[in-house]
């Protein structure tokens, strides 16, 4: 059984035949009817057990260009609040005839779980602090179409990379792409042994910028106990935030993204954000040619 | 009075193995010898017969949630692993804080009469650890070991007056040591391991700041002091400078811990999630040489029950702790490798010591006590269940390992037998 759960270990050739996948996809999404009969007669169900807009969405529209069917699920209100066990609520689910999951949850590891479980193809829409492997396709797939290739690439990431699923899966994606990462944080947001990662790490972010071709920045998730890893928000903003004066030490064709949804001010000023060197709109609508992809790899031809 | 004989096997004596038969009548060992002869006779060619296991840290869930394990099933998982004495941990609902819930799993021990079951007292009130327990009480029904299990006493002060007031009385006080700040929030080792996964995690020095601190107040209070499941590198030095320095100090480690690294937990198995947690290749060697080396005393299982439907959730979701009743004595053999003395004393001798468990940790001789196993350390076998114990949350599932108990023999009477041996 194939499921799509983790950008670890995942080989350059199959990140590259899903980014090309996304590229055709690209295309479809900008036909008059931008529907494709690939996977009709399929049912998605969306196991989103923490809340999500913008990536259910995402997901969501994205089966659908591809004609499949979606079945949703949401936490609040379920059986989940009547102490259901992760296995039965799967199991019972199961039984309604889908042919894949697509899974968001708090704890890392439910979607391997799901995977086991049900036996049934499983994509992990983000998995506790642990992965996000279509952000980080969907990442890939903008820095490509910008620079038009990622060997090489000086990609800097600020901030709490120690709480970020985003910031695990791109830097898979990126360094087996070929692209140089550097982390930027403090001590406190980064994740214990990085020095063994294969990434450079600074706690100083001003004089990287310069040397940085495409700058990520990740949201300080005080939802995650990022809160308590620095003395405060202005002294985070200080230090790290991405400021216009600090963006325009950026070369020419430096880029900026952010996973979303942005704290602005704190970690992106509102006119970097909605700068020409922003590419954040751009990452989103990429995100839908990316999960078409992956849901095809998945299912078509099944 | 009708004789017990256990044929065929090599008794274990302080000297070495010695092969004989061992008979029995009553509740002690009334031969040891060639050709005995017996109205039962039970095969143990090419067993070690020694002292039956002692284990010091059973959670057995009673009062409070037998749904997990109950004096009766947690007694017979302990016949099953070859254990005839086990200390049952203050954990319970309500906490054995005081006389009344320590008589409760005494009697009932004693009533199922499959191995002594003892009982270890809670330092504070509810495990709350801000007030102590009813020490005098518990004292009195006889608790010699006091301990917070599953919690840490963090606060330092309240955990020097209950070493002060044990320790006059020669009882110990036990720590499960994790500086709750230091391990807040944490799921699994910190490390390499962690850091991939995203998961928050419990750092070693979570665990030797607290064993370090506590060392002090040994020194301070001369009280005897037990470092429960050791489990990094940095303890194993810190009890080994306290034992050199002359404290009265013990040590245990779980049978997991010398098996198992972080690694594990990419498995995506709540069976992989104990506190404290599986911590690397290193620490697993460190803990094994110093159990080897008697810088660690002995095995003690921390046997965790816990009803399948609790462990299938999210890892990090999961309640921690694993069984281990059933399957200890053969992971020391199979993982450590010991000789059959030194097995032995790590199974028996040293944790019937440590606890003064009467009865208990005598090596066979005529006119002993009857408090035996008959342990195969060639025999494998493939774990799976059903297990004795209520609960099947053990890493070793479909594992094959190697040693076997063949039968235990609790007061003379077989508690136990293996399955291929029974008539």
């Amino acid at each position: 059984m194939r499921h799509f759960l983790t950008l670890e270990d995942e080989p350059r050739e199959r990140l590259e035949g899903l980014l090309d996948q996304a590229d055709e996809f690209l295309g479809v999404l900008d036909r008059p009817i931008p529907k494709v009969p690939a996977l009709r007669g399929k049912t998605v169900a969306m196991l989103f057990f923490e809340p999500s807009t913008r990536t259910r969405m995402s997901f969501d529209r994205a089966a659908k260009a591809l004609s499949a069917d979606t079945m949703s699920f949401s936490p609040s209100g379920s059986s989940l609040s009547k102490g259901e066990s992760l296995k039965d609520t799967t199991l019972t689910i199961l039984a309604m005839g889908p042919h894949a999951f697509v899974v968001r949850h708090r704890s890392t590891g439910a979607p391997w779980q799901i995977a086991e479980w049900s036996g049934i193809p499983t994509l992990n829409a983000g998995d506790g602090a642990h992965q996000h492997p279509t952000q980080g396709l969907l990442d890939a797939l903008t820095l490509r179409q910008r620079f038009g290739a990622l060997d090489g690439l000086r990609i800097t990431l600020v901030g709490d990379i120690r709480h970020s699923r985003v910031a695990r899966s791109d830097i898979a994606a990126f360094t087996t792409l070929g692209a140089q990462v550097t982390l930027v944080a403090p001590r406190t947001l980064l994740p214990p042994t990085v020095e063994d990662w294969p990434v450079a790490v600074s706690g100083d972010l001003d004089p990287i910028l310069p040397d940085t071709d495409a700058v990520y920045l990740l949201r300080i998730q005080e939802e995650r106990g990022g809160g308590e890893d620095f003395p405060s928000i202005s002294e985070y903003v200080a230090r790290f935030g991405l400021t216009a004066a600090r963006a325009d030490t950026l070369p020419d064709h430096g880029v900026v993204m952010h996973p979303g949804p942005m704290n602005r001010g704190v970690e992106i000023e509102p006119s970097v954000a909605d700068g020409p060197r922003s590419l954040v709109t751009t990452q989103v609508r990429n995100g839908v040619a990316v999960r078409m992809a992956v849901l095809f790899d998945l299912l078509g031809g099944t | 009075m009708e004789t017990l004989v256990l044929k065929g096997g090599l008794v274990i004596g302080p000297g070495g193995p010695v092969a004989a038969d061992v008979a029995i009548e009553g509740d002690v060992i009334a031969a040891v010898g060639p050709d005995l002869t017996g109205e039962r006779v039970i095969d143990c060619d090419g067993a070690w017969v020694g002292p039956g296991f002692v284990d010091v840290h059973v959670h057995l869930r009673e009062p409070g949630q037998e749904w997990k394990e109950d004096i009766g099933t947690g007694s017979a998982a302990a016949a099953a692993g070859g254990f005839t004495a086990i200390v049952a941990m203050p954990n319970t609902e309500p906490a054995t804080d005081s006389g009344h819930v320590a008589r409760h799993v005494l009697e009932r021990g004693k009533a199922i009469g499959l191995v002594d079951v003892l009982v270890a007292g809670a330092i504070s009130m509810g495990r709350g650890g801000k007030k102590l327990a009813h020490l005098d009480d518990l004292w009195h029904i006889g608790v010699r070991m006091f301990t917070d299990d599953g919690d840490t006493v963090a606060d330092a002060g309240l955990l020097r007056r209950a070493m002060e007031y044990v320790g006059e009385r020669g009882g110990v006080i036990a720590q499960h040591a994790e500086d709750p700040g230091l391990a807040r929030g944490g799921h699994m080792h910190e490390g390499s391991v962690s850091a991939r996964l995203g998961m928050a995690g419990l750092p070693s020095v979570a665990e030797e700041a607290i064993v370090a601190r506590d060392l002090r107040l040994v020194r301070l209070t001369g009280c005897r002091y037990h470092v429960q499941h050791v489990s990094t590198r940095g303890t194993v030095d810190l009890v080994r400078q306290a034992k050199d320095a002359g404290l009265p100090v013990t040590a245990e480690v779980a049978p997991h811990h010398l098996a198992f690294d972080h690694s594990l937990v990419l498995e995506m198995d709540s069976v992989a999630k104990m506190y404290p947690p599986l911590r690397t290749p290193e620490d697993v060697e460190a803990v094994a040489a110093a159990l080897a080396d008697g810088t660690i005393d002995f095995v003690a299982t921390d046997h965790a029950p816990h009803s399948a439907n609790e462990k299938e959730v999210p890892f990090e979701e999961a309640p921690r702790g694993v069984i281990g009743l059933e399957t200890s004595a053969a992971v020391l053999n199979s993982v450590v490798g010991l000789d059959p003395v030194a097995f032995f004393h790590r199974m028996s001798v040293a944790p019937s010591a440590f606890i003064g468990a009467r009865d208990h940790g005598a090596w066979p001789v005529v006119g002993g006590p009857a408090n035996l196993v008959a342990f195969h350390p060639d025999r494998r076998w493939t774990v799976r269940p059903p297990f004795t114990s209520r609960s099947a949350n053990t890493p070793w599932l479909g594992h094959d390992l190697a040693g076997r108990v063949v039968v235990t023999v609790y007061r003379g009477r077989p508690t136990h037998v293996a399955p291929e041996e029974a008539p």
